[in-house]
């Protein structure tokens, strides 16, 4: 945990000696007082700090290199997952990483952006963002899943589509496409969270799904903040006014319809503690799968579709 | 994603036609110079070298469509300003001086028509009204045609041209993929022909939702298409492109569209395919 944001310094402080006194009171139970205030003072700085982020600070949590990714949660959340590979056309894409797995007893398809915590890992994972077998693969577990009644959970985190030339060969726009219209027709129940990164179309192909729910400091757009300054304005750095002005935020998705639900990270952000973000993430996820229960496979269709049907602003 | 004041500076081809005897046009292929009436007559198609250049939409009416006829829907859909955009000049400013450029009132242009005597639902993107980004409106009135054109029983004949998703709308442009997408999955559901056409140029989140998923994907030569656009590609890896990189030629070569299809031939192809698909 070496990487600190300058704004979560007091907090990440905070969060440290709790840590460190928990230890502590676990031996000597006189501790368990002091605690208990240190607990709440360090909930409520953190509930001081983060209640206060810029957009832009959202969007660096959403980064952050702590950050879990999807494989830390489909270990926390799934039993028996068997990681399945390949898009039978192509290759391998490490950047999605997709398998069967176990969730409260139930079998599901599980498939997400996958990031690396090393430079190394990093250079398999391409920092998450996919080439078309990626999304080939996607499709695939999708078809799967729908041959075989189950249902599919998606996590969301990439900063976007790999912009290569390769990629452009092969057919991202075709890939990225199709992904969206296979989602559109599975009769099984989908259900997505933004993670991390909500990188546009790369992201948004493996997003259409009955329930989308957000992570609170994910951001998801249209186009990143930094792109999205150096057209407006010919500088980068602007990219904290871009970030206000897109509406890239879990509250301001939330208002615009574009997101069901917001799933609220520990204190701190969920860099902070992996285990609890999980915990916190699995109560909207079942919730969210309950909710379609119900549905055949038609209904579930539907349900999409009229989902994303209405979104939109417009006068008529 | 597109650029929100970079829309090219080009006259509509209409308003070039009309600008009468004497006035030349360079062909931006070749170089060589043609009378404005001469070009016009072509199809903007370059006489000497086959460029093909930008045409307005309602030149692709008269290219495609019998009498160049379209009984429009939802012209009244227009847009709003969702984020309460500005940078410096507000989204609403940029949407009017759209509107008085374009002559058009929003990045597509939907309807009824026929074509060499079938009913189709027709769809053209108008590139110069803000890069053909495609907004809530656009999404709602593509969305709407393939919802027509299932009920009415007709195939969808759409001629793409869009820098892609548009910005100034945030999220809930790029929601108009997956909607747009979805009524295409519907639409396909009943098994009617949806036939894109790539016009150059066709990128980012147009280029990655209906612009290549059709039964047949025809392209225009040297056009255009690709989901990244290639400065960002350039900057990205640091590399320059190579020659004829995303255009209509490469993408036939790496199987991603069917056919190119000279403006000449483009009615007698879509025709032809309609017949196939369709029956006679
Ligand atoms: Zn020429």
């Amino acid at each position: 945990m070496n990487h600190v944001l300058a704004f979560e310094r007091p907090v990440v402080e905070l969060v440290k000696r709790v840590a460190e006194l928990r230890e502590l009171a676990r031996e000597d139970a006189r501790l368990s007082a002091e605690l208990k205030r240190l607990e709440e003072k360090a909930a409520k700085a953190a509930r001081e700090v983060f209640a206060r982020l810029t957009p832009m600070q959202k969007v660096q949590l959403s980064r952050h290199p702590n950050r879990p990714y999807t494989l830390d949660y489909v270990h926390r959340l799934f039993d028996d997952f068997i990681e399945l590979r390949g898009d039978r056309r192509f290759a391998d894409d490490a950047s999605i990483v997709g398998g069967l797995g176990r969730y409260h007893g139930r079998s599901v398809v599980v498939v997400g952006h996958q990031k690396g915590r090393s430079t190394k890992e990093n250079m398999v994972r391409n920092f998450g963002m996919p080439n078309p077998e990626g999304y080939r693969k996607a499709i695939r577990l999708y078809e799967l899943a729908d041959r075989f009644g189950l249902p599919v959970v998606t996590f969301i985190d990439t900063p976007g589509a790999f912009p290569g030339i390769e990629a452009e060969e092969r057919g991202q726009s075709e890939a990225i496409g199709s992904s969206l219209e296979v989602m559109s027709r599975l009769g099984v129940p989908i259900v997505t969270t933004i993670i991390g990164e909500g990188g546009s179309g790369g992201a948004l192909a493996l997003g259409v799904a009955n329930r989308v729910l957000i992570l609170e400091f994910s951001y998801y757009s249209v186009i990143s903040p930094e792109g999205c300054a150096a057209i407006l304005w010919k500088d980068g750095t602007r990219a904290p006014e871009a970030a206000e002005r897109l509406r890239i935020t879990a509250p301001e998705l939330l208002d615009l319809g574009c997101v069901d639900a917001i799933v609220e990270e520990p204190p701190g952000g969920a860099h902070q503690d992996h285990d609890e973000a999980a915990r916190r993430l699995d109560r909207a996820l079942y919730e969210a799968l309950m909710s379609l229960g119900g549905l055949d496979a038609e209904a579930l269709r539907e349900d999409r579709y009229s989902r994303f049907r209405r979104l939109g602003s417009f006068v008529a | 994603m597109v650029l929100p004041n970079k829309t090219p500076a080009q006259t509509p081809a209409s308003e070039k036609r009309s600008l009468g005897r004497g006035v030349f046009q360079k062909c931006d292929g070749c170089g060589q110079v043609h009378t404005a009436e001469d070009f016009a007559e072509s199809w903007w198609v370059c006489a000497s070298c086959g460029a093909h250049h930008p045409m307005s939409p309602a030149e692709w009416r008269r290219l495609l469509l019998d009498d160049g006829a379209l009984e429009t829907w939802d012209e009244h859909v227009s847009p709003t300003d969702p984020l309460g955009f500005d940078d410096g000049k507000s989204y609403r400013a940029r949407l009017e001086r759209a509107v008085g450029r374009s002559g058009h009132s929003e990045a597509v242009e939907v309807g009824r028509a026929t074509l060499s005597g079938r009913r189709v639902a027709y769809g053209s993107y108008v590139f110069p009204f803000m890069g053909g980004s495609m907004g809530s409106v656009v999404g709602e009135r593509v969305t709407r045609l393939f919802e027509r054109a299932h009920d009415e029983r007709l195939p969808v004949i759409l001629i793409h041209a869009s820098g892609g998703a548009r910005m100034q709308e945030g999220l809930l442009s790029l929601m108009q993929m997956a909607k747009t997408v979805g009524a295409l999955r519907r639409f396909r559901a009943a098994r009617r022909v949806f036939v894109s056409v790539l016009v150059h140029p066709t990128t980012g989140g147009v280029a990655a939702s209906t612009a290549l998923l059709g039964d047949v994907n025809l392209a225009e030569p040297g056009a255009l298409i690709g989901f990244a656009g290639p400065r960002v590609i350039e900057s990205t890896l640091r590399t320059t492109l190579p020659e004829g990189f995303q255009r209509s030629e490469f993408l036939l070569a790496h199987g991603m569209v069917d056919l190119i299809v000279p403006r000449a031939e483009m009615k007698s192809t879509l025709h032809a395919l309609l017949s196939h698909l369709e029956g006679p």
